[in-house]
């Protein structure tokens, strides 16, 4: 399933803040990680996460530090601030209520379909 | 399965690594920090994919098809950090050179400055001595920045003694001749002399002694951010000087006599040595000016050059041009050749004619056919009113430019037809500034010993 632009663009944020309230992490990983949650269904383009990140951290909601992995790989990590906490949970509050009205409107739809309506 | 392993063999992951990072570095909105962070991604992925069993040359396409459309990236981390399109010269404490090359350059441009000054300590003030400082001016500035030249490209003795004697030799030329005041002889000297000692600084600014192309070529680049930085900063003086007298005007004290005596002298000898320190410090780190500002104006001067010469035509004025429309058509000329200067100095060479040449040779050509009109009624001018020295100056100027521009358009046509490259145009162009010089000195030497001063 290929998802719409829109709703890529409007889910990276939380999306990446989320990734990375779990504990520091640096790009790679993050963009494996939302791989697996949406089980390949969101596959960014991997570059243009970096200047997402960036913005975040411009925005005060991440701190990032470069540190020497266990495989010896220099990596620019990133850690959530209050900030971005702060602003993850407005954004699940805000995503709960789009996703209760959607949830609402499928089962009307549902029980409609079921008492013989037909959507022209 | 034999195919893939030789590719394997030939692949070297590395090498590839870094072109891509090369390639990458070349958006100018991404920072080596931000390709680290990338290069450091791009590896994991391969590693991962490798980890599935691809070999490494597939590895490394996806990995970097998966990075995405570079051009893409770099918009969106233009997007994130607005600044860095705009490229700053960042005076950086870590960069010890300029550092020592400002103080070098500071006190040369304080000495200028004192060197203004000397001659009012002995009552010689620009009011009381007007002539004395209009033909001394350029030498109070343009020998320091010649110093400075000397300084920062170590020429050692003969640097040194080539400014001091050049400048002396100058000076007196200028001072111990027995001008007549206002003679146009000596207003003649005085406006080409600056011409003169700029070569004598180009000469020093090579650093070898003139000798190469590239360098002479560097030293026409530099002459054009030279012009619009001092232009810049006289007009940030210009401003200063105005805070200056207004600020204390409003609290009741009189300045204008120490700006004028002051600043403003002091500010622009100063000025002159200062610049020529900031053009060099900046190379490299923004962009040049001259070049863009040729590329606009070269089709609107294009434009006005022929509505000029058709204006002529049809109005039948060319033949019968008047003393002050040819002091104009001698000034555009050298503008024009100043555009042409500055495109010339700004083109690869190894590019290919592009529509711009052609313009270019449009603009040489319409140049030509005006210089021609001018020459003839320069000619005209003598034969029915007499040689002197303000003609014979400008007949000079004028058959220099025919030469120049006839070198010009033949070898633009030669280049546009592929006959030869685009490095004779820079060997002519740059083999010619010793012409020009030499003309100004003879005006400036010689021509008071021909017309009597």
């Amino acid at each position: 399933m290929q998802l719409s632009k829109d709703l890529m663009a409007a889910s990276s944020t939380p999306l990446v803040l989320g990734v990375i309230a779990e504990g520091e992490t640096y790009g790679y990983e993050i963009v494996k990680r939302v791989e697996a949650l949406s089980k390949g269904a969101l596959n960014w383009t991997d570059g243009m996460m970096y200047p997402l990140l960036h913005r975040l951290e411009h925005q005060q909601y991440l701190t990032s530090r470069w540190r020497v992995g266990d495989s010896g790989r220099k990596r620019k990590y990133y850690a959530i601030t209050e900030e971005g906490l702060k602003v993850l949970r407005e954004q699940q509050q805000q995503w709960h209520v789009i996703n209760d009205a959607l949830n609402q409107i499928w089962r009307d739809l549902k029980r409609s379909s079921n008492d013989g309506y037909q959507p022209v | 399965m034999m195919a893939i392993n030789q590719s394997d063999t030939t692949f070297d992951i590395e090498q590839n690594i870094e072109q891509w990072r090369a390639y990458v570095l070349r958006h100018a909105a991404i920072h080596a920090d931000d390709a680290d962070e990338l290069e450091s991604h791009l590896r994991d992925q391969i590693d991962a994919l490798m980890q599935t069993g691809l070999h490494t040359d597939e590895a490394f396409m996806i990995a970097i098809k998966r990075i995405g459309n570079l051009q893409a990236v770099s918009s969106q981390y233009a997007e994130v950090h607005s600044g860095r399109l705009w490229q700053n010269l960042v005076f950086a404490t870590d960069n010890k050179g300029w550092v020592g090359d400002f103080i070098s350059a500071f006190w040369l441009a304080l000495a200028a400055a004192l060197a203004f000054q000397i001659p009012t300590f002995f009552g010689v003030t620009p009011e009381t001595h007007e002539w004395f400082f209009a033909r001394t001016i350029s030498l109070f500035c343009l020998p320091f920045l010649a110093a400075y030249w000397v300084v920062k490209r170590q020429l050692g003795t003969a640097g040194w003694l080539t400014v001091t004697g050049v400048s002396a030799g100058a000076f007196v030329i200028m001072n111990a001749l027995p001008w007549q005041a206002e003679s146009a002889t000596s207003t003649l000297a005085v406006m080409h002399l600056p011409m003169a000692l700029w070569f004598l600084v180009g000469v020093m600014y090579t650093g070898t002694w003139w000798r190469t192309d590239a360098r002479r070529m560097d030293f026409i680049r530099f002459s054009g951010e030279y012009a619009i930085y001092f232009v810049l900063i006289a007009l940030g003086g210009g401003i200063l000087t105005a805070f200056t007298v207004g600020m204390f005007s409003f609290i009741g004290l009189d300045l204008a006599w120490f700006a004028q005596q002051w600043i403003i002298p002091c500010g622009a000898m100063g000025a002159v040595v200062i610049v020529g320190w900031l053009v060099e410090a900046k190379q490299g780190a923004i962009e040049n000016m001259a070049p863009v500002l040729a590329r606009i104006f070269t089709p609107l001067f294009t434009l006005l050059l022929i509505a000029f010469l058709v204006a002529m035509l049809v109005t039948g004025r060319g033949f019968d041009v008047q003393r002050d429309v040819l002091i104009g058509l001698d000034l555009m000329l050298v503008l024009v050749l100043g555009l042409v200067l500055y495109a010339v100095s700004s083109r690869d060479p190894g590019k290919v004619p592009s529509l711009f040449d052609y313009l270019q040779l449009v603009l040489v050509g319409t140049a030509l056919c005006v210089d021609l009109l001018a020459l003839g009624a320069i000619s005209g001018r003598i034969f029915e009113l007499g040689i002197t020295p303000n003609r014979v100056a400008a007949l000079g100027e004028n058959l220099i430019l025919l030469v120049s521009l006839s070198g010009y358009a033949w070898h633009y046509v030669n280049f546009v037809r592929n006959r030869c490259g685009f490095a004779a145009l820079e060997r002519w162009q740059t083999g010619f500034i010793p012409v020009y010089v030499m003309w100004a000195v003879i005006v400036v030497a010689l021509f008071p010993l021909l017309f009597g001063f």
